[in-house]
């Protein structure tokens, strides 16, 4: 089932992407050619088949989290703040402004 | 004695070394290179004052006794590295100008090794794309012929090292992305094992396939710095490794058993998937690829016929497990806390919306959207987890091909370099024209691109290695032994093109 | 609650209450759930963001052991089983105080699977199933109040709070009232902090309650439900859950069908308001995250886990009941604290006199520290004190009502309770021979008040022995008086 430009407006607007209207066209047509690529994927028996989510799970022995001891070790300053505030586009008094959240 | 920027790492080491040269010199040539040859579009942004600086400490620590293999040797940076004191882009408008507060474990262990970083490198938007025409700061020439692409996503690093701006860089592969330009530049690069190199510090893009890796003009130059960049990571990277951190100098000549002086792969099975040598394959690059298969078993390897039954998968399968991270890896960017925020909006959504679509390019917005849409309610088994699913089966192909032989063999791409803008309006041709190094991403495996020659147009031609999970050092040595009696890794470009 | 009120409210109107609860615990640990930095309230705006706590470029999640170590206490402590393997999904979504643009949390496999929540409603026990609790990181905080911000119509968004470790709670829809209902968010309250995960501060929201809310005729299939969010207070629980079911029943009354919604509770209209909802339909796009390999627990870290952990309430109060004789009641009442078993159970031990040291901590004690309103960790009588007094009422050394005074004084700070007895006479009297003679004078004073006994006037007997009582200035033992009287009347 090939993607309609409904559902490209769908999709963009769950990403929070704005298309314009000269985009779409193009944009269905190339993620529609794309799809008839993954057809082929639909041939494929993968009964009983484990997903593989991490590559390292596929080198023997299994792979678990490593956990780090809760240790609060993370250096913390309102100097070290404004650096971590450097590239942001809108602060005051140390909060990232946004507009208005309405709940 | 040949021009400082002929020299490649090891020789540049022992030139440091035996103090022919002084860091500080041979980064102020190398600078002064990189600045005359601007319109190559490789650099993102040079520093040097950094550089000097670095240099000098360099050269005083080496006077103080230091003698570390890549003390004082510069090198530059792909700029998915997020570096502190250097700008950082991704390729990307979203990043404009952004400045990291910390630095990538990887860069920072190659400057704690000594080397100098003369700046960041061009690259695709976030890695996205096989011909570096993705980046927001203009395209990448590849250096043997300034009309066609250097490849990508590391297309800036490629080219960098082809045309002697730096002796090496660091590149990201995700699905190819630093053997593919390795090979249209005819430089030597390596993508380890999947959590060998950690990517604490790499600007995300597919989270379960990049990689790390050093892209350089041989083996023996990968091997230096591959053995500085990798090692764990375990404080900052759930996925790094805890494999420790090895020399893999040490192995590149050590003999294998039964080896002769002038045998010294003997024993090596190298195995040539028949996928990889089909009809997909242009001539130029299948004869390149089989007179280094030649090479090969006249240093005493023997060539094994295996089968990779899903190579043509790997391509759908790929193009939606990497958009899929992809969309949740660049959700972040929302212009709240850094990056691009669009000038006019209504309202939060709005401000979302045009930020986004401001700040990120065409490409990038077809794999959010891909993604988007694989992992979308209704959609998410048929598409998303059957492609984790073949990605398991995929994996499989090249455990039992391992019981056939001890490393694949095969070209990089199907072609050399295409022209600029030849693919640039058709993402479904680049994306099939990944074909022969997806699997190897998808499975985590370890793989390297060699100059194998050169075929239309004296582009050159990569031969593709394949090893087994953490069997860098056969792959390396592989490749080294091929450079012994090999000269494709020695060529450079004409200067009078660059 | 009381037992009537909660039978009174299974059905409402000839409607059945359904409810489900999703609890939101923060956890106690000194560092986030992804990143090293403190988790820590009330600090300068994102002091405590570090650059995983921003999304910055590059930042990558590695999990604090000390979460996965308090999910394994709530999962013994509610009898669930602990997944030898459980997994960390993206859940995805656009909001100012989420930095990544999703929310790690867990989805299929969850680390917490099953178990069960059992409390008393008055005299009748209940159990509430749980379907699970997973691991998930807090979100940061929306600041909408300070209208200059920004030159006005701007939100603050403060990334403190963000990676606090949260344990999410589900039950499955068992609760069948209101009363149920904060009987169950009170035990779930009371074990978390028993067992010392999370603070329990309800304020600050550390112990955050959504009560998924629905009606329906009994045997009818399950209704629509309207979930209520953020419900901060046990008071505010009551109150929306009420008013939620009311209006739900008037809504169907009149015809309306109930549309799925989330509601926020008001506390100054006592009125329950749906969100503004988004947009887009709510399509989480949940996937493992790449970024976190599968959360593995080994069976001998659950087995040292158990073996570390504080003796559980339910268990101590059953153990009351087995080995002091209390009634259910007593022992649930006394295990409502660590600190306040542990008084009982010392003063029992002391005392030899386990359902009077019961009495005594429900009601005196109690009562005493309601008052002066202070916590049994600060109560200034010893439970050895408590004791000793027992141990005087026991050997009738002193009436309850002299036992009052002492302990009285014990709390303004006076030690020895002897001494107390002595100091303030409160000795009874249990020499006969006296008592008679104060008894003999009596009756020859009360001829009228005999005469009427004898006419059967039972009022007239008690008068008598308060004349006695009276007379001996409060010392004689009531016991004996009643005794003695008798024996010369009758």
């Amino acid at each position: 089932m090939a993607l309609t430009s409904d559902d490209m407006r769908r999709l963009a607007a769950l990403a929070r992407l704005e298309l314009t209207p000269e985009a779409e066209g193009p944009l269905v047509t190339q993620i529609n050619g794309f799809f008839d690529l993954v057809a082929q994927m639909n041939a494929v028996d993968t009964t009983r088949i484990e997903p593989l989510a991490h590559p390292t799970d596929a080198m023997g022995e299994a792979v678990a989290l490593r956990l780090r001891d809760d240790i609060a070790s993370e250096p913390a300053s309102e100097a070290i703040r404004d650096t971590n505030q450097r590239s942001a586009p809108a602060v005051e008094r140390g909060l990232f402004l946004v507009p208005k959240v309405i709940e | 004695m040949s021009e400082i920027h002929e020299w490649r790492v090891a020789e540049l080491s022992r030139q440091l070394q035996a103090k022919a040269v002084s860091s500080v010199e041979v980064t102020q040539h190398l600078l002064a290179r990189a600045e005359a040859h601007q319109r190559l579009g490789s650099f993102l942004h040079l520093d040097p004052d950094r550089a000097l600086a670095q240099a000098k400490l360099a050269d005083a620590q080496r006077r103080d006794g230091h003698a570390a293999p890549l003390l004082g040797v510069p090198m530059a940076h792909k700029d998915v590295f997020v570096t502190e004191g250097m700008p950082t882009t991704a390729g990307s408008k979203m990043l404009a100008g952004y400045q990291s507060p910390f630095t990538a474990t990887v860069v920072r262990r190659l400057m704690e090794a000594g080397t100098v970083s003369l700046g960041k490198l061009n690259c695709d938007e976030f890695a996205m794309g096989s011909a570096n025409e993705n980046s927001a700061y203009g395209p990448v020439k590849n250096p043997w012929d300034v009309t066609r692409v250097p490849g990508g996503s590391s297309g800036g690093s490629a080219a960098a090292v082809a045309a002697r701006l730096v002796p090496a860089a660091t590149g990201t592969d995700t699905g190819g992305s630093i053997r593919q330009p390795a090979a249209f530049c005819g430089i030597t690069g390596i993508k380890p094992t999947y959590g060998l190199c950690s990517r604490y510090g790499m600007v995300a893009f597919a989270s379960s396939l990049d990689q790390a890796g050093p892209m350089a003009r041989s083996a023996e130059d990968c091997a230096l710095l591959l053995s500085a960049m990798a090692g764990p990571d375990l404080d900052r990277d759930a996925t790094s490794l805890d494999v420790p951190a090895r020399d893999f100098t040490q192995t590149l000549n050590q003999p294998r058993a039964g080896a002769t002086p002038d045998k010294p792969l003997s024993g090596l099975r190298v195995g040539l998937p028949k996928e990889f040598f089909g009809a997909g394959v242009s001539t130029d690059v299948n004869e390149a690829v089989q007179a280094a298969l030649a090479q090969l078993t006249a240093l005493g390897a023997t060539l094994v016929d295996i089968s990779l039954p899903r190579t043509e998968l790997s391509i759908p399968v790929y193009y939606i497990i990497a958009p899929a991270e992809a969309s949740s890896n660049l959700s972040r960017f929302d212009g709240v806390r850094y990056g691009h925020r669009a000038a006019a909006y209504d309202d939060l959504i709005d401000m979302y919306q045009k930020t986004r679509s401001e700040g990120f390019g065409d490409e990038v917005k077809r794999r959010i959207l891909i993604g988007t849409y694989v992992l979308s309610h209704g959609y998410y088994d048929a598409y998303y987890l059957q492609a984790q699913k073949i990605r398991r089966l995929i994996a499989n192909d090249f455990q039992a091909a391992f019981q056939q032989c001890d490393v694949i063999a095969g070209p990089v791409a199907p072609t050399v370099a295409w022209h600029l803008g030849e693919k640039a309006n058709d993402p479904v041709a680049s994306y099939l024209a990944d074909i022969f190094t997806l699997s190897i991403s998808l499975a985590g495996l370890p793989g390297m691109s060699v100059p194998a020659g050169f075929g239309e147009g004296g582009m050159p031609v990569g031969l593709q290695l394949v090893g087994n999970y953490l069997k860098e050092p056969e792959l390396l040595q592989t490749a080294h032994q091929f450079q012994q009696v090999t000269s494709w890794h020695t060529a450079s470009p004409k200067e009078s093109v660059l | 609650m009381s037992a009537p009120a909660a039978r009174a409210s299974l059905l409402v109107n000839g409607y059945e209450v359904v409810i489900g609860f999703e609890t939101h615990a923060q956890l106690s640990t000194a560092s986030k759930i992804f990143s090293r930095s403190a988790v820590a309230f009330g600090a300068e705006p994102n002091v405590h963001a570090s650059p995983v706590d921003l999304a910055l470029p590059g930042a990558l999640p590695v999990m604090n052991k000390g979460a996965v170590e308090r999910a394994i206490q709530l999962g013994l402590a509610v009898n669930a089983h602990v997944a030898e393997k459980s997994v960390f999904a993206r859940k995805n979504y656009f909001y100012p105080d989420l930095p990544k643009g999703y929310q790690i949390s867990q989805f299929e496999i969850p680390v917490v699977q099953g178990g069960e929540v059992s409390f008393f409603l008055g005299d009748e026990k209940k159990t509430v199933r749980l379907v699970r609790a997973h691991l998930e990181e807090d979100a940061g905080k929306s600041l909408h109040e300070d209208a200059a911000l920004g030159g006005g119509g701007q939100s603050g968004i403060d990334l403190n709070r963000a990676g606090t470790p949260l344990l999410e709670i589900v039950t499955e829809p068992d609760i069948r009232s209101t009363a149920e209902a904060v009987a169950y968010a009170k035990e779930l309250h009371k074990i978390v902090t028993w067992i010392g995960i999370c603070d329990g501060n309800m304020q600050e929201g550390s112990f955050r309650c959504d009560a998924n809310v629905s009606v329906r005729k009994p045997g009818a299939p399950l209704g629509t439900r309207r979930e209520i969010k953020n419900l901060n207070s046990f008071k505010f629980m009551q109150q929306a859950i009420d008013y939620e079911i009311r209006w739900q029943i008037e809504q169907i009354e009149d015809g309306h069908a109930i549309q799925q919604a989330t509601v926020l509770f008001d506390p100054d209209t006592g009125e329950t308001r749906a969100m503004r909802t988004k947009e887009d339909a709510a399509d989480y796009r949940y996937f493992p995250d790449p970024d976190l390999p599968p959360l593995v627990i080994s069976r001998d870290w659950v087995d040292r886990v158990r073996s570390e952990m504080a003796e559980l309430p339910r268990v101590m109060a059953e153990r009351f009941v087995r080995d002091y004789g209390l009634p259910e009641y007593d022992a649930t009442t006394l295990t409502q604290s660590q600190a306040m078993a542990a008084y009982f159970e010392v003063t029992a031990k002391a005392s030899g006199q386990a359902k009077l040291a019961s009495n005594w901590i429900m009601g005196e004690v109690a009562r005493r520290l309601n008052q002066d309103d202070i916590d049994f960790d600060a109560i200034p009588v010893a439970s050895a004190q408590l004791a000793a007094l027992i141990g005087r009422i026991v050997d009738n050394t002193i009436s309850n009502n002299a036992a009052k005074q002492v302990f009285d004084a014990l709390w303004q700070g006076e030690c020895e309770v002897d001494a107390i007895i002595e100091a303030k006479g409160l000795k009874q009297m249990n020499d006969t021979g006296a008592l008679e003679s104060i008894i003999d004078e009596v009756l020859a004073g009360n001829a009228d008040n005999i005469a009427q006994y004898k006419a059967g006037k039972d009022k007239a007997f008690n008068a008598l022995v308060g004349q006695v009582m009276k007379a001996s200035k409060g010392k004689a033992n009531p016991a004996q008086v009643n005794a003695l009287l008798k024996a010369k009347l009758d």
